[in-house]
């Protein structure tokens, strides 16, 4: 039981991306309301976002853009520098994923003017008459 | 143009002509037709050559901003990648005649929006089977969707609706791929596919590579609707503009196809994948229900377009299982059937744009007597459906040739099985629409007479490129050994 | 001898696939457009009667059209079983092209130009069958000559027709399909190549119950050979004009199916290696069943069509039984059949046509009398029955006595009776109809006085009863080119 919970907090930031995934996934999947399911994808990219960019995190490394010189006083020793990749990566998913969004809600709207409701079950409905 | 770029230049003229469309197209329509026929026209000749130059010379490398690899992004051009440009050129080339026709019907006033749409998609599945890294393919695979969800949107009725449900299920699956990347990247800290196969034999992490193969596995199923993660596929591409169905139907799931072969093939290598029993055995099985159940579904249909759909989700098992079966002729069966199948599905879905231009449906009621009224289509149509059913020497033959083989070969009898029943109830499905096209509706019983309904064959702007698609069948049916001995073999990895 | 290459045999498959094309444009002048039939019909005989003293010198003649598969070309191969196919159909095919003329004018049928484009595009598939040089480029003619029949099936375009096409094809691609696809894929698996080859492909490669499957799923997905139980397509198809039944369910498409199983049997399994294996059972087995079978419920038909359907699933299965003998004499006999039959059985269903348009009969039961009046049409019917039961002076005679001698040699007790049964049964089914028409009384208010059906469909009819006499004379062509085909040189 210690070793599991000493597991838990050691990967605290993994934990939370998964925790985070699962409520997107619920969102996305449970959720009748078609603005919700948009949200829970909203959070289900984030959470991979979060992901990323800690796996580029060291513990007391330094941030190689912020502090340029003193970062890299002693040379590139890739030990004590952050990386930067996961970082630059996750700016194009995050454009990426405000794009989705975008179109998302263009559809939303042409949805609701369609149906006149963002409830899955009511359009449904509305569909089946 | 320096020469040794044309393949780049496949890629970039289409994309350039998206803006051109659409900052010309809304003062004039005059500029829509040329300016995407004449890309997609250069793109097809460009690819042709560029398919030339790679089987004679070898595979060709562009890094992006001069960037060296692995740090930069790398564009690769080998004989698979130049197939797939050629395949999605000419595919794009002839669906655009019909495109162009069917968007003035059904969405007036609207085409520079539809084909800017249009030629970005077209440029980010270039793009798709040109890059070399693997982030960069997810960038390109979510501009591709994101384009099919504008254009599916673009339809009327449930189109919208269907065109939500697909990006739900579309964000999904590359999320998934993402996560698989990222668990590729902590572990070999590149993205460049070749990278990474150099450097993931030496690691000694079976299990981290096996969940990271999983999660990128599964989200390239969800992209290209691998049974049972299918339910986006039916309604989306139903409900879509008429004009997007016949580009994005053939091709979408082809390439998403291609990307889980070139996955498997470049970036993590056959030996780390097919070792592990349990992936391929799962994958061929549920490749075997995806053939049954999409046959089976296709089954319950009303509508053609309808029934293409879930024919469509068969084929995708057909591909799967081919490479899962892990030997050579089970990969060459499934990368010939990505191009057949894309040839195959364009003359059905094009078959289907000339009569929705006609008589605005496609469901089976109205199917009633059309021979009479669009010979040349239905002629079409008729090989088109040979071709799916595999009759020889209609492409599909030879591809599914070549997978039965491989089933037998690799002992996967219900795979085998799976094939021929699909085969046959591809028989029942397409004879049971050519039956009702051919004799009408039969009320009286009676001797029918045929002049109540007139010729109404449809414009020569839509018969043409569909009746070169249906010869198109057959040179190529009757090419694949130079196909296969010239190109796809270059691609079976050694010791296969 | 090497065989020679040459393009003569795909000049002869593609004379009538093109002649299609003018067929078609010439929609709307009949005149013209049935000049152009009989035109292909002709050059298509003169160009496998060309190719005819190459194959006797023992040579032949190869062509590869594409290379798709390794190991698998799509290939053209004359040697003499395909020739006799070939030279058969292509001959029955310019009596047929006669006789279609004279029957859809005189019964002033609908979509002509349709009917004789299909024919045109079935008889070059048939030719195809015939000239395949491997399992892959025969399977893939059988398949277009299944597909292009479709039309001619169904050609009335009724109710009925449309249930009959459905079973057509059920049946036929079904079969071919289901059944020997998988099986020539196994095959192509286990000894890596499909050519033909005499003394078959598969010596050593395949297990006895390997070699057991692929027979029974070969014999079964040629389906157009009619073994029972995939017979049932045969009399539902006679809902066609009689001049596609007659040429297509008498000749090219039942032969096409038979043709595929001596082609599986004597070049691909291999006569010694399913002897060595002691299958030969097998094939007798279900040839005598459907034998008998079919002759008994020949018997029990009114409709003179689909009694003349059932009489062919029969003489069918007498050609696979001769097959399944594994013996030279056996299979000699069983391929003789398949011509003389040929010639006999077309004579046959060109009289039901004769009667058909001269009268508007279809049943057996009202055609008391009727050969007073058509007595050119009855005559020929009763040779061409002869030349079935398999009596002197006809054609069939000598086959049946092959067939018979092959059996003896065997010392296969069993299949001598059943020959000889069946030989009474043929009798029983057919001189009936003879002696109604000659001697019954014609039925009350009948009309009296000579009627003979239209001088195009006398004619062809005619001349294939004397072809069929003439056979019994000269049947050394014939006999030649199969011990050719069989290797006995």
């Amino acid at each position: 039981m210690e070793s599991i919970i000493g597991e838990i907090v050691a990967k605290y930031n993994y934990w939370i991306y998964v925790v985070l995934m699962m409520i997107g996934f619920y969102a996305m999947i449970g959720k009748r309301n078609l603005v919700k399911k948009l949200l829970g994808m909203n959070i289900f990219q984030t959470s991979i976002i979060l992901f990323f960019v800690s796996t580029g995190v060291k513990k007391g490394g330094a941030i190689p853009i912020v502090d340029k010189y003193q970062a890299l006083a002693g040379g590139v020793d890739a030990a004590t520098i952050v990386n930067p990749l996961p970082h630059v990566l996750m700016l194009t998913a995050i454009v990426v994923g405000v794009s989705v969004t975008g179109v998302a809600l263009a559809v939303l709207q042409r949805i609701y003017k369609e149906y006149g409701t963002l409830e899955e079950d009511e359009i449904l409905e509305k569909t089946q008459r | 143009m320096s020469a040794t770029n044309l393949h780049l230049f496949v890629l970039v003229v289409p994309l350039l002509s998206a803006f051109a469309v659409n900052l010309l197209g809304r003062s004039s329509k005059q500029w829509i037709a040329p300016l995407v026929l004449g890309s997609l026209a250069f793109s097809v000749i460009g690819s042709l050559v560029t398919l030339a130059r790679v089987v004679a010379h070898g595979t060709l490398r562009y890094t992006v901003g001069n960037w060296q690899p692995p740090f930069g992004i790398e564009l690769v051009v080998d004989p698979l990648s130049a197939l797939m440009m050629v395949l999605i050129a000419v595919v794009a080339f002839l669906a655009s005649f019909s495109s162009l026709k069917s968007v003035e019907q059904e969405l007036p006033g609207r085409e520079s929006f539809f084909f800017t749409l249009y030629l970005i998609l077209i440029a980010g599945l270039f793009g798709l089977v040109l890059t070399g890294d693997a982030f960069n393919l997810y960038v390109l695979l979510e501009i591709t969707s994101i384009t099919t969800y504008g254009l599916i949107a673009m339809g009327r009725g449930r189109a919208a609706l269907s065109s939500f449900n697909y990006i739900i299920m579309g964000s999904i699956g590359a999320c998934f791929y993402l996560l698989g990347i990222g668990y590729i990247y902590i572990l070999t800290g590149t993205l460049n596919m070749a990278d990474i196969a150099r450097i993931l034999p030496t690691l000694n992490a079976p299990v981290a590579t096996a969940t990271a193969i999983a999660f990128v596995l599964v989200g390239l199923w969800i992209k290209m609707a691998f049974f049972p993660l299918h339910s986006w596929l039916p309604n989306a591409y139903s409900h879509a503009p008429t004009g997007a169905g016949t580009m994005v139907a053939p091709l979408m799931t082809k390439v998403t196809v291609y990307l889980m072969v070139r996955v498997i093939i470049t970036m993590y290598t056959p030996a780390l994948v097919f070792p592990h029993a349990w992936i391929t055995n799962s994958a061929v099985w549920a490749a075997a229900l995806a053939i049954v159940c999409g046959s089976m579904l296709a089954l319950g249909q009303k509508d053609l377009r309808r029934m293409l759909t879930y024919i469509i989700i068969a084929e995708v098992g057909y591909m799967v299982g081919g490479i899962f079966l892990a030997n050579a002729n089970g990969l060459t069966g499934s990368i010939l059937h990505i191009v057949n199948d894309a040839l195959m599905t364009l003359c059905l879905f094009l078959v289907v744009a000339s009569i929705i231009y006609r008589q605005g449906t496609v469901s089976m009621v109205s199917m009633q007597g059309i021979f009479h009224r669009m010979p040349f289509t239905m002629a079409a149509f008729t090989l088109g459906a040979f071709a799916m059913i595999g009759v020889p020497p209609t492409c599909g033959f030879f591809s599914k040739w070549y997978l039965i083989l491989g089933g037998i070969d690799a002992g996967h009898w219900e795979f085998v099985i799976a094939l021929v029943f699909s085969s046959l109830v591809n028989a029942l499905l397409f004879f049971r629409v050519i039956e009702l096209a051919f004799f009408g509706s039969l009320g009286d019983g009676q001797h029918h007479e045929h002049t109540a309904s007139e010729r109404h064959e449809a414009p020569w702007w839509m018969l043409k490129p569909l009746v070169l698609t249906a010869a198109l069948l057959i040179v190529v049916g009757l090419s694949t050994g130079p196909l296969v001995n010239n190109v796809i073999r270059l691609m079976i990895p050694i010791g296969f | 001898m090497t065989p020679i290459v040459s393009i003569w045999p795909l000049a002869a498959i593609l004379v009538s696939l093109l002649g299609a094309l003018p067929i078609i444009l010439s929609d709307r002048q009949p005149n013209l457009r049935e000049s152009w039939t009989i035109l292909i019909a002709l050059v298509k005989l003169t160009i496998v009667v060309a190719l005819l003293p190459g194959v006797l010198h023992g040579g032949g003649y190869v062509f590869t059209i594409a290379e798709v598969l390794p190991g698998v070309p799509i290939e053209l191969r004359v040697d003499a079983l395909g020739m006799i196919f070939a030279l058969v159909a292509s001959c029955l095919w310019l009596f047929t092209s006669i006789y279609s003329i004279g029957y859809m004018r005189a019964l002033d049928e609908h979509a002509q130009t349709r009917y004789f484009a299909s024919f045109a595009v079935a008889i070059s598939a048939t030719l195809g069958v015939a000239f395949a040089g491997n399992l892959l480029t025969m399977y893939l003619f059988y398949e277009v000559l299944s597909l292009s029949t479709y039309p001619l099936v169904t050609h009335e375009q009724t109710a009925e027709a449309r249930a009959s096409g459905r079973k057509y094809l059920t049946y036929i691609l079904g079969t071919s399909i289901g059944l020997a696809l998988p099986a020539m894929l196994m095959t192509y698996a286990a000894a890596g190549t499909l050519d033909f080859t005499v003394g078959g492909i598969l010596a050593g490669k395949a297990s006895p119950e390997l070699l057991a499957l692929l027979l029974v799923l070969f014999l079964f997905g040629f389906a157009k050979a009619g073994l029972m139980p995939f017979h049932g397509w045969l009399p539902a198809a006679m809902v066609a004009p009689t001049p596609v039944s007659s040429f297509l369910h008498g000749v090219a498409v039942v032969k096409a199916g038979v043709f595929a199983i001596f082609r599986v049997i004597f070049h691909i399994l291999g006569p010694e290696t399913l002897q060595t294996a002691n299958l030969g059972v097998i094939i007798t087995t279900i040839a005598s069943v459907t034998l008998l079978i079919a002759s008994l419920v020949a018997l029990t038909q009114d409709s003179l069509k689909r009694r003349l359907a059932y009489s062919t699933i029969g003489q069918l299965s007498y050609m696979v039984l001769g097959a399944g003998m594994l013996s030279a004499t056996g299979m000699l006999g069983g391929v003789l059949h398949l011509a003389m039959h040929a010639f006999g059985k077309i004579t046959l269903f060109f009289c039901a046509g004769a009667i058909y348009v001269a009268s508007k009969k279809k049943y057996i039961s009202q055609m008391d009398g009727l050969g007073r009046r058509m007595p050119i049409t009855y005559l020929a019917f009763f040779l061409g029955s002869l030349s079935i039961i398999g009596m002197p002076p006809m054609g069939g005679f000598i086959s049946k006595w092959y067939l018979l001698i092959g059996a003896i040699e065997g010392h296969q007790l069993l299949l001598i009776a059943v020959l000889l049964t069946s030989s009474l049964l043929n009798a029983a089914y057919f001189l009936p109809i003879v002696y109604r028409g000659f001697f019954a009384a014609s039925p009350e208010g009948g009309e009296e006085g000579f009627k003979e059906a239209p001088l195009l469909c006398i004619v062809p009819l005619s001349l294939t009863a004397l072809a069929s006499l003439t056979m019994f004379f000269y049947p050394d062509v014939f006999i030649k080119l199969i011990r050719l085909a069989l290797g006995a040189g």
